[in-house]
């Protein structure tokens, strides 16, 4: 993979990521990186120089990256364990269900360039299942941030939480969101960045900056969106997705299968506790070649996509 | 720190008498479990019981009251459908109550079937086979890294060695010359279906270990001063990670389980039971 250039505005969030990696190595001795020749990949050139001693490089071996992050949390350490998420989730994933979640190990699981980031290279190479393998397993936090600030955010929350972690960091470029000087990532706590009663986006990772501009867009027509970052999958915030019923429409929307993710998790609580019309807007299974871009235009994951939604449902 | 069996240089032959009781203890107590319990995995908590034992009550450092201790030695049960043993072998050694394995699988027992870090003294959990190496390489880097004293040893079955993992754990041990780290293979020759040999042949076993950078000593697993002695920390600092390959008999101890595949995970009826604890006491 050659590295696309950025445009002007946007942001790669695994920059973002490292630089809050290197800040927590350069005051926790016990904060290492495990990876699966993924140095490149996961922007971890600047660590290894920093921190040569703190880098464990498995060579091309998932299984073992994840068992060796298991291992170096019971000796004491707080494994960053990075690798492209298709790889790090599907591989690995027996490692992830026992030596990290069901044996409660601290680690850090960093699943880069999720999604449909690798467009062109094909479903070997997209990541739309992770959210939904991890977020059964409950004792693994799920975090999936949707722009520099919060993944930051998510990486210092992940290494304050003790316990295990699980972070999808995308490559696809998005803008910093705009925010309250006092805003705050908690763990389990969605963010409402914009109020409205007539219907609720509920969005993570990527797809929030495209359900605020699908929000400006409704406001036009005079529909009035509530838009939610769920980037905490789990634990989820029960009480905002009750809320988000509560207008009496759901549209959710993710860089995801639209099978067990955002929409999966919010019809649980929806179908059992305050049923609702729903539209549940992602990828809907193995899919063709194409850009990242050309793939989420073909299935919706735009903010003209998310607003179509939005109005069939609301029948405007 | 307690070390529960100080090593005496010009020991006497006697000395390993108490590690040795202690295994047939184990075994006794594990097939208890798995009589009672109608289901478990005998052959190989028999075939694993004099490592356990020299193990446990001969060559590691640990402190059973304080369990997460940092500079605790490791053990990681790889063979995780073994937990008899392992449970048992963890109760003789003091982590929990032993009228607790009566619970062996019962509902809400945190004695489940296979270990779990719900019960003191269990580092990680295993079952799914082939987890346990790659576990402990890390638990090895992480020692290595801060230059600690704690020694990590893992525990596998033969069969499970033809789980990939093993040998994506065994290059990256290898490679970084865990020399705080031994490996023991049960090899008791005999996997759930079939002979390993019939099965998938790991032979030579020994020679791939060396390939992938370890020392490697072969010994009678059942053997308990020669595995004690293995055990024990080296004259000379090792600069490679260990590879003690242990023949042993699956169903050890009992004479009509021994050798017999279909003991892997059979549950005797009452007066097998009875000969068996019979044999097992002599």
């Amino acid at each position: 993979m050659s590295a696309a250039a950025v445009p002007q505005g946007l942001f790669d969030c695994r920059d973002a990521y490292v630089r809050a990696v290197e800040e927590l190595a350069g005051r926790d001795a016990r904060v290492v990186a495990v990876v699966n020749d993924s140095v490149g990949s996961s922007k971890l050139g600047g660590f290894k120089e920093r921190f040569p001693d703190r880098l464990v490089n498995v060579g091309i071996a998932e299984q073992t990256m994840v068992g060796v992050g298991a291992g170096l949390a019971n000796g004491g350490k707080v494994p960053f364990v990075s690798a492209a998420s298709c790889f790090l989730t599907a591989r690995a994933l027996e490692q992830i269900k026992a030596d990290v979640a069901y044996s409660g190990a601290n680690v850090k699981l960093c699943g880069i360039s999720s999604g449909v980031a690798y467009g062109e290279l094909g479903p070997t190479h997209h990541s739309i299942e992770d959210v939904a393998w991890l977020r059964t397993m409950g004792t693994i936090t799920v975090l999936v941030p949707s722009d520099p600030w919060e993944t930051a955010e998510a990486i210092k929350a992940a290494a304050a939480h003790e316990g295990p972690v699980f972070v999808r960091i995308s490559r696809m470029p998005v803008p910093e969101l705009e925010r309250a000087a006092n805003a705050r990532f908690v763990i389990g706590q969605a963010e409402t960045l914009r109020e409205g009663g007539d219907v609720a986006l509920l969005a993570n990772g990527v797809m929030v900056h495209r359900a605020l501009v699908a929000a400006e867009a409704l406001a036009r027509d005079g529909v009035a969106a509530r838009v939610v970052n769920i980037s905490s999958m789990s634990p989820l915030d029960v009480d905002a997705v009750l809320a988000a019923a509560a207008t009496g429409a759901i549209v959710t929307v993710e860089e995801h299968s639209v099978r067990g993710g955002l929409g999966g998790a919010v019809a649980e609580i929806v179908a059992t506790r305050y049923p609702c019309p729903m539209r549940i807007l992602g990828f809907p299974d193995f899919l063709p070649t194409g850009s990242a871009d050309w793939l989420m235009q073909q299935h919706g994951l735009t903010a003209e996509g998310i607003a179509a939604a939005a109005r069939d449902l609301l029948r405007v | 720190m307690v070390k529960t069996a100080p090593f005496a240089a010009n020991a006497s032959a006697g000395m390993f008498d108490h590690v040795r009781e202690r295994a047939n203890w184990i075994r006794r107590r594990s097939l208890q479990m798995v009589f009672e319990a109608r289901q478990g995995h005998p052959g190989g908590d028999l075939s694993a019981a004099d490592i356990l034992a020299s193990l446990y009550f001969h060559a590691m450092r640990y402190d059973p009251l304080r369990p997460a201790d940092p500079a605790r030695d490791r053990f990681v049960m790889s063979k995780g459908h073994c937990s008899g043993s392992i449970y048992a072998t963890l109760a003789a050694a003091g982590f929990f109550a032993e009228d607790e394995l009566a619970t062996y699988m019962q509902p809400r027992s945190r004695l489940n079937g296979h270990p779990n870090r719900y019960v003191p003294g269990v580092e990680t959990n295993t079952g799914p086979l082939g987890h346990g190496v790659p576990v402990a390489v890390g638990m090895a880097i992480a020692g290595q890294m801060d230059r600690a004293e704690f020694r990590v040893f893992a525990l596998t079955g033969d069969g499970e060695l033809q789980e990939g993992s093993n040998w994506e754990a065994a290059m990256t041990a290898g490679h970084r010359k865990l020399a705080n780290l031994t490996l023991i293979v049960d090899r008791n020759r005999l996997q759930q279906g079939a002979s390993v040999e019939d099965t998938v042949d790991l032979e030579p076993l020994a020679d791939k270990w060396r390939a992938f950078g370890w020392e490697v000593v072969s010994c009678d697993g059942h053997d308990v001063e020669a595995l004690c002695r293995l055990l024990d920390p080296p004259a000379k600092v090792r600069d490679k990670p260990l590879c003690l390959i242990a023949d042993t008999i699956k169903g050890k101890g009992v004479s009509f389980m021994e050798n017999q595949v279909h003991w892997h995970h059979g549950v005797p009826d009452a007066e097998q039971y009875a000969q068996a604890i019979e044999e097992l006491s002599a």
